[in-house]
C-alpha cells in the first residue's frame, strides 16, 4: 500500500558513458515540498525530468500517482497532464499571449471549452500577480513575469505535482523574490512540489525535506534545518560551505 | 547686392522646407521598386510606341503568362504540403519514417528538375503500361486501372514539380522545425500535449515564421523553373515565346519581352514575400 505520490526505485540513467542517475531511490508523499540541491552535473535535473518522462530511465522504476511510467500501456500524456513543470528558461510559447499560453493546453488536453479555459487563465494570472498582462506576449514581459506566467500555465492543468527545475536561476536578482513568493504561496496550499534550486531561503521556508545529490547519487536526505546545521557527509559539508557563505 | 543664385531649397525642417517630406516619400522607393518600375516602363513604352511587333508579342504571350502562373501556384500549394509532411517525417523519431524521407530527399535532389519532368512525362507512362500489362492476367482490375491511367501535360507538370521541389521544401521545413528550441517541445509535452499536438500548435507555427524567407525564395525559383514545362508541350510563357519566334523569326523582340515579363513577375513576388516576412516579424515582436 503506498501513500506515496511519487516512488522512485533504484533508478539508473546513462547519457552515453556518463552515469547520470546511479541507483536513486526516493519517495514523495502528497503535499510534501522537497528541495533538491547539488553541484552541477549531479543528476538533480535529470532526476526531476525523469519524473515526467522527459528523460527516459534505463533501469529501475518510477511510479507517479500509482502509475508506472515505463509500462507500455501507460498513457504518458495523461500522466504529464497531472505533473506540471516549470523550466529554468521559462519556455513560454512566444507566438501566443500570456492568456493563450495558459489557456491552450487546457483546451486541447483537458478539453475545457474556451470560456472556461480563459476564466481559469485569468484567475491564475491574478493569483501570480499580473492580471494586467493577459494580452501581453512573452517578448514584452520581464523574466520574473514570464516565469510567473509559466507557473500559471502549469497550474492551469490542475496538476497533482509541480516540478520546478531551477526556476529562478535565469532571473535577474531583483525578480527572484516575486517568483519565490508565488512558489511559497503554492506550497502553503498543499501542492506536492519538487524543486531543484539554489535558493536556500526558499528551502528553509517551504521545504519539509531536502535532498543533496552528487555524482548521480542521493548523498543525504533530511530536513532543511538538519541539513544546514548538521550535515552528516563530507561532500554535503563541502557543497554547503561553497554556497552558504552569505 | 542682389543674390543671383537662388539658394537650394532648405533641408532644415524648422526652416519650413518641404524637401524632408519629399525625401521621406522618395526613400520608400528602394532599389527593388526602381527596377520594377523600369521593367514595367520599358514594356509599356515598347507596347505603346512600337506596337508592331511589341503589342502583337505581348498579346500572344499573355495566355502563356496565365499558364505559367497557374502551374507555379498550383504546384507550390502541393509542394508546401509535401514539404510539411516531409519535414515532419525527417525529424520523426521513427527510424523507418525518417529514413524513407531522407532517401526521398537525397534521390530527388540528386537529379535535375528537368530530368524529373521528362521522366514523369515520357518514362512514367511506359512504366505504367508495362506494369499494367504484367498485372492484367493476375489482377485484372488493377492492371486495367494502370493501363487507363493517363497523365495530361498539366498534371504531369504539376506532379513533376511537386515531386522534385517537395524534396527541397522538405529540407526547408526540417531546418525550420529543428531551429525551434527543444524547450518549446518539452514545455508542450510537459503540459500533456501529444507529439502531434505540440507540433501543430507550438512548433510548426513558429517554424513557419522562421522559414518564410526561404519559402518565398523557392516560389520565385519555381516561377523561373516553370519555364521547363515548355518541354512538355505546356503552353507557358516560354513556350509561347518560342512558338511566336518559330512563326515570325523575331527572336530579339520576342525573347526580350519574355525576359522582361519574367523579371516583372519575379520582382513582384519577391516583394510580396518580403512584405509578408515583415508583417510576420512585426506581429511576433
Amino acid at each position: 500500500m503506498s501513500e506515496k505520490i511519487i516512488e522512485i526505485k533504484h533508478v539508473h540513467k546513462w547519457f552515453g558513458r556518463t552515469h547520470a542517475l546511479d541507483d536513486v531511490s526516493l519517495e514523495v508523499a502528497p503535499g510534501e515540498v522537497l528541495v533538491i540541491i547539488g553541484p552541477s552535473g549531479s543528476g538533480k535535473s535529470t532526476l526531476l525530468r525523469s519524473i515526467n518522462h522527459l528523460e527516459a530511465i534505463n533501469a529501475g522504476e518510477i511510479i507517479v500517482d500509482g502509475i508506472p511510467l515505463t509500462h507500455k500501456s501507460t498513457d504518458i500524456n495523461a500522466v504529464r497532464a497531472e505533473v506540471g513543470m516549470v523550466f529554468q528558461q521559462f519556455n513560454l510559447f512566444p507566438h501566443l499571449s500570456a492568456l493563450e499560453n495558459i489557456a491552450l493546453a487546457q483546451r486541447i488536453v483537458r478539453k475545457r471549452d474556451a470560456a472556461a479555459a480563459e476564466r481559469k487563465a485569468r484567475e491564475l494570472l491574478e493569483r501570480v500577480g499580473i492580471p494586467e498582462k493577459a494580452h501581453a506576449y512573452p517578448g514584452q514581459l520581464s523574466g520574473g513575469q514570464q516565469q510567473r506566467v509559466a507557473i500559471a500555465r502549469a497550474l492551469a492543468m490542475d496538476p497533482k505535482i509541480m516540478l520546478f527545475d531551477e526556476p529562478t536561476s535565469a532571473l535577474d536578482p531583483e525578480m527572484i523574490k516575486e517568483v519565490l513568493d508565488v512558489m511559497l504561496d503554492l506550497a502553503k496550499t498543499g501542492m506536492t512540489m519538487l524543486c531543484v534550486t539554489h535558493e536556500m531561503g526558499f528551502a528553509r521556508a517551504a521545504a519539509q525535506r531536502m535532498v543533496f545529490m552528487d555524482f548521480g547519487k542521493i548523498v543525504e536526505e533530511t530536513t532543511p534545518e538538519l541539513l544546514f546545521t548538521a550535515p552528516r557527509h563530507e561532500r554535503t559539508k563541502l557543497f554547503l560551505s561553497k554556497i552558504l557563505e552569505h | 547686392m542682389p543674390t543671383l543664385v537662388r539658394s537650394a531649397p532648405s533641408l532644415d525642417p524648422e526652416a519650413g522646407g518641404s524637401l524632408p517630406a519629399l525625401r521621406r516619400w522618395w526613400r520608400r522607393f528602394d532599389r527593388w521598386w526602381l527596377l520594377f518600375l523600369a521593367a514595367v516602363l520599358v514594356v509599356a513604352l515598347l507596347v505603346l510606341f512600337v506596337p508592331d511587333p511589341y503589342r502583337r508579342i505581348l498579346l500572344f504571350l499573355l495566355d502563356g503568362v496565365v499558364v505559367t502562373l497557374r502551374v507555379t501556384i498550383v504546384s507550390f500549394l502541393f509542394i508546401l504540403i509535401v514539404g510539411m509532411f516531409g519535414g515532419l517525417a525527417r525529424v520523426s523519431s521513427a527510424r523507418l519514417v525518417s529514413g524513407l524521407a531522407s532517401l526521398y530527399v537525397e534521390i530527388v535532389r540528386g537529379i535535375p528538375v528537368l530530368v524529373w519532368l521528362l521522366w514523369i512525362w515520357f518514362a512514367l507512362p511506359q512504366l505504367l503500361e508495362r506494369l499494367g500489362q504484367a498485372t492484367l492476367t493476375a489482377l485484372p482490375a488493377v492492371g486495367q486501372w494502370l493501363l487507363d491511367l493517363k497523365l495530361g501535360e498539366y498534371t504531369a507538370a504539376i506532379v513533376g514539380f511537386t515531386f522534385a521541389y517537395g524534396a527541397y521544401m522538405t529540407e526547408i521545413f526540417r531546418a525550420g522545425i529543428q531551429s525551434i528550441p527543444k524547450g518549446q517541445m518539452e514545455a508542450a509535452r510537459s503540459l500533456g500535449m501529444s507529439y502531434l499536438q505540440a507540433m501543430r500548435y507550438i512548433v510548426l507555427p513558429q517554424a513557419v515564421r522562421v522559414i518564410l524567407p526561404p519559402v518565398g525564395n523557392e516560389f520565385v525559383t519555381l516561377l523561373k523553373d516553370s519555364s521547363l514545362v515548355s518541354i512538355l508541350a505546356v503552353s507557358d510563357l516560354t513556350r509561347r515565346g518560342r512558338e511566336f519566334v518559330a512563326r515570325t523569326f523575331l527572336s530579339f523582340d520576342t525573347f526580350t519581352m519574355v525576359a522582361l515579363i519574367y523579371l516583372i513577375l519575379t520582382l513582384f513576388f519577391t516583394r510580396i514575400s518580403t512584405a509578408v516576412e515583415r508583417r510576420m516579424a512585426v506581429e511576433k515582436r
